[in-house]
């Protein structure tokens, strides 16, 4: 059962991976939110399997809740952040 | 009852890897979204139900804590993941970004 | 032109946020104290559950303080989690909201099942054809409204744009299959559920 725990992780970084393509070369800001989201949300399920692999799930299980919590805030400051600038990307207004 | 679990497991590992690919894949920003904000909320409600069974085999108190706190997780990655697809849509809206639309070039 | 354009955004903004405040007053902070008492109470229940939870130890002095600080955060935001006033329906309202749980994952995951295909499709590129949906929803109340903009949101090929507070939905589907059905048997699901037939 360590194997296909460590093995899963190890996959989820290679999806990480994948992820961290359209955050390096995305296009737009919003396309670099997009990945840190998808990132994190990997990095929640990451954490617990590696506190599966430690036998210490008890601690790890709230490192991860808190990191799931600090995910969603930093998406939402993110997007706040930026729905105010113009020019993101170079074309007429869209409503 | 591990047949269970690692079956929930990959099952999981897998709308994860649509996930990913889809990202990779769509044309614009606003299809991104799509795999992104959601086939991974599914992905990791699979994943971790199934961890939170495993966590169970040795039945204690403190097991049954920890595998009701995965289980909080999910809810609130249920109730979040949604309003933060929302506002980083809002963001693109009030950005300018116009939606891509069949024919035309990918960006 | 961005000039502009801000500040028609600006003024929407305002005219939102006013909107709100009315429902706000309204409904009005149920200070009558019968009508507070049911609200505080299942507060109270849900935030010493989740302080069971989330600390772990059964000893005396954790669980008198558990106590204390779940009646303060209760006694301050009691109207926050459980806005109606009334405490008949309350009870039966969320039973009805459990039973909407399900069918919801079902159908999550049907509808996860057809964006795979399209992601894992060779010639999925050609399949997806995105467009913007506007309709305009039955629904009234508030909880009702966040409810199914979630909703939306959470069955993929569906993203939730922007909601009015008069029930207005712009919504962007990512291909022909995913945005005909809407609105569709979800209001009236979510209609049931919160008691607007």
């Amino acid at each position: 059962m360590d194997h296909i725990f460590l093995y899963s992780s190890l996959y989820l970084a290679f999806l990480m991976l994948l992820s961290l393509y359209r955050g390096v070369f995305g296009p737009t800001v919003v396309d670099r939110m997009i990945s840190v989201n998808a990132i994190g949300s990997k990095t929640t399920v990451v954490l617990i399997l590696i506190g599966l692999l430690y036998h210490r799930v008890d601690m790890f299980v709230d490192i991860a809740l808190a990191y799931a919590m600090l995910n969603f805030v930093a998406v939402l400051a993110a997007s706040r952040y930026f729905q105010k600038r113009k020019g993101l990307y170079d074309e007429g207004p869209f409503r | 009852m591990d047949i269970i679990v690692v079956l929930l497991l990959f099952a999981g590992l897998f709308f994860f890897t649509g996930g990913a690919l889809g990202i990779l894949r769509f044309p614009d920003f606003y299809s991104r979204l799509h795999p992104a904000g959601k086939l991974d909320t599914l992905g990791l409600l699979l994943s971790l139900t199934g961890l939170a069974l495993y966590n169970l085999h040795h039945f204690s108190v403190g097991a049954l804590l920890t595998s009701l706190k995965i289980i909080l997780i999910v809810v609130f990655v249920f109730l979040a993941s949604p309003t933060a697809t929302h506002a980083i849509v809002d963001a693109g809206i009030r950005a300018g970004l116009a939606p891509w639309t069949k024919g035309e070039e990918r960006r | 032109m961005a000039q502009d354009n801000e500040q028609t955004m600006e003024s929407m903004d305002r005219g939102h946020s006013m909107n709100s405040d009315e429902v706000g007053s309204s409904a009005g902070p149920p200070r009558n104290r019968r009508l507070f008492f049911y609200p505080f109470i299942l507060t109270f229940i849900i935030m010493c559950g989740t302080w069971v939870l989330l600390s772990g130890k059964f000893d005396a002095f954790h669980m008198s303080l558990g106590v204390i600080s779940c009646a303060l955060v209760a006694y301050f935001s009691s109207d926050f989690l459980f806005s109606s006033p009334k405490p008949a329906g309350l009870l039966s309202k969320w039973v009805r909201f459990a039973t909407y749980i399900p069918w919801l994952m079902v159908e999550i995951t049907k509808a996860n099942l057809h964006v795979m295909k399209l992601v894992l499709h060779p010639r999925g590129m050609d399949m997806i054809d995105p467009k913007i949906v506007k309709f305009r929803s039955k629904l009234k109340s508030d909880l009702a409204l966040v409810t199914f903009a979630n909703s939306i949101t959470l069955t993929p090929g569906t993203i939730t744009v922007s909601v009015s507070l008069d029930g207005d939905f712009k919504v962007h589907a990512i291909d022909k299959a995913s945005g005909d059905p809407l609105p569709g048997e979800m209001e009236q699901r979510i209609a049931k559920a919160f008691g607007e037939e």
